[in-house]
């Protein structure tokens, strides 16, 4: 062992006890609720017993749940919608600030700020804006674009709609940064030897931006999925605890908590969607993994 | 940015020199457009909380009666500074173990070889495959099951260590040269003070986001808190704006804004506060797998 190293005082066991109190909260807290989800998955438990094997009776039902398929359909929904936002919205706005001009720190921080506000807090600010007596509502009646407040929050599509805009939204500012690092390694040659030859400032960000930070995309529009179908808190504010009228804008985090806890919490059936919900995020991880390798290859 | 050739006349250099500043003004005018679209709902509710109470919330765009009325009322009606005190102990003793056992776990993963030490960086990857609302029945029944529900240790526990973090120590201490490492076991410095005296202050950057991502996820979490905390006496500062923004009795929206603003403000002035440690150390621990 000292061999390799050429570094004496090294026993055997002492990278695992650097290591301990780490392996234990992982193994405690990352490990066991992922085996235990697979295994409560084929059970019938609930939150106050135990279960008994089941088999796939708890998948069974899944397919057969419309409430299982309405909160299916909206986090996938969700993520169709928002990920292309969250794709290129934050690399036009990434170079909108990449221009060394006066004040623009500012406005780089200006735009990250969404990003520090909590979920919570972000979630009242917009609720502010878009309730039926809030400010959007307030200037479209002035302005008698409307007659009838516009239902942002108590309308199910439309709350949906509403927390997809407070998701962009609090997203812009942090994949900008994902992007100014990638912009950062743009060689500056080849944007000034297209200008030479009479390519404008759009033709430019097509041509030459886009290709250049086509690998941060992809990495842009894996995050930006997996984090989309984990939205919980903006929908819950901004509609309530029941997930908008008759659970309309459910997304699947959602139903896992109204289905697994409470007294009557079947730990069981939840398990399942846990697992459904666990097989959904993997299938778009891959497939932007397979992307990214066939960008490279 | 778009150079002009040698040879052009003068009448060109001049048309080019008007269109960039009209470039220029373009993108101050696109900046300005997305200042009130990023900043405007943050600026709307602020200037609701410094609302008087007997002025129209839509009377003009500026409060008549400027105020701070309302956030001495929130918390007059409302235990905030209880909150407060509850998200702290989460926050403070996330900062520490998350600096502490992330530095631990970082620098036995980022020194020489040993048995085992893929298996153990490839479960640790592993598990970040897995997103926390597809665990979180499960990690609520193993809380429950250490008598930790409705405890501030139980919202704690879970986040103590977190393995982005771990990653980013390990990055961070593949960076120290070899030869620094050499020199100090020349000098007779065993483990435990090569990582306390060589290592850790090496990675400066790293353990400074460490701490910012740790004690802005503490203080910004919602969910987790809300399976596992029952008491309204144990509520952290999200917990309590979830009960202000449904209490029916208080339909003042001007409580709401102060109470979201009590919440926002404190965080801004810390991120801004340390922004620069946050930006330099993203940078130096760049995860690398």
């Amino acid at each position: 062992m000292e061999a390799d190293t050429g570094l004496p005082h090294r026993a055997w066991w002492t990278p695992y006890l650097f290591l301990a109190p780490g392996l234990v909260m992982v193994v405690l807290f990352g490990l066991w609720p992922f085996v235990n989800t697979v295994i409560l998955s084929f059970t019938d438990a609930r939150i106050l017993r135990g279960g008994g094997f089941v088999g796939l009776d708890n998948y069974r039902r899944a397919v057969a749940d419309p409430d299982f398929w309405v909160a299916t359909g909206n986090s996938v929904l969700y993520l169709l919608v928002v990920v292309p936002c969250l794709v290129f919205l934050p690399l036009a706005l990434a170079v909108l600030v990449r221009a060394k001009i006066p004040g623009i720190g500012f406005f780089r921080s200006a735009f990250y700020t969404p990003v520090i506000a909590s979920a919570v807090v972000v979630g009242l600010i917009w609720q502010w804006v878009l309730r039926s007596d809030g400010l959007v509502n307030t200037v479209f009646r002035r302005l008698h674009l409307v007659s009838e407040p516009v239902p942002f929050l108590t309308d199910s599509t439309m709350l949906l709609v509403s927390a997809m805009i407070v998701t962009v939204w609090k997203g812009l500012g942090y994949y900008m940064v994902f992007y100014l690092a990638a912009l950062g390694n743009v060689p500056a040659s080849l944007h000034e030897a297209a200008a030479i030859d009479g390519a404008g400032p759009v033709r430019r960000f097509f041509s030459i931006t886009v290709p250049q930070v086509k690998p941060m995309m992809l990495l842009v529009g894996t995050l930006s999925a997996i984090s989309a179908l984990r939205v919980f808190t903006e929908i819950y504010i901004l509609g309530g605890e029941s997930g908008g009228p008759g659970g309309g804008a459910r997304t699947l985090p959602f139903l896992i908590r109204q289905v697994g806890l409470g007294f009557a919490g079947e730990t069981g059936y939840a398990s399942a969607i846990s697992i459904l919900l666990f097989l959904l995020t993997l299938g778009f991880s891959l497939l932007g993994r397979r992307l990214t390798k066939g960008d490279e290859g | 940015m778009s150079t002009t050739p040698a040879g052009e006349t003068d009448r060109a250099d001049r048309s080019g020199r008007a269109r960039r500043r009209l470039g220029l003004a373009a993108r101050y005018g696109t900046l300005l457009l997305m200042l009130v679209v990023m900043l405007g709902p943050i600026v709307w509710q602020f200037l609701t909380s410094i609302r008087g109470r007997t002025e129209n919330v839509y009377d003009g765009v500026l409060p008549t009666q400027p105020t701070l009325d309302n956030y001495v009322r929130v918390a007059e009606s409302f235990p905030i500074l209880q909150y407060v005190g509850n998200t702290l102990v989460v926050a403070v003793l996330a900062v520490t173990s998350n600096m502490l056992f992330a530095a631990m776990g970082g620098y036995a993963l980022s020194r020489a070889a040993w048995k085992g030490r893929e298996v153990v960086f490839t479960v640790l990857v592993a598990t970040l495959m897995f997103p926390f609302e597809s665990v979180m029945i499960s990690m609520f029944l193993t809380v429950r099951g250490m008598g930790l529900v409705d405890t501030l240790v139980g919202v704690w526990l879970p986040g103590a260590v977190s393995v982005l973090n771990i990653m980013i120590m390990r990055a961070a201490f593949l960076a120290v040269p070899k030869e620094v490492e050499e020199a100090a076991v020349l000098d007779g410095a065993g483990e435990w003070t090569r990582f306390t005296r060589v290592f850790v202050p090496s990675a400066k950057g790293a353990l400074a986001v460490v701490c910012i991502t740790s004690f802005m996820g503490a203080w910004d979490d919602f969910l987790w808190p809300l399976l596992v905390l029952t008491d309204s006496d144990h509520y952290t500062l999200q917990l309590g704006l979830k009960t202000l923004a449904g209490a029916t009795t208080v339909n003042d929206q001007r409580l709401v804004a102060a109470g979201a603003m009590a919440a926002l403000l404190p965080m801004m002035l810390f991120f801004f506060a340390l922004q620069r440690f946050f930006f330099k150390g993203v940078g130096e621990g760049a995860v690398k797998f």
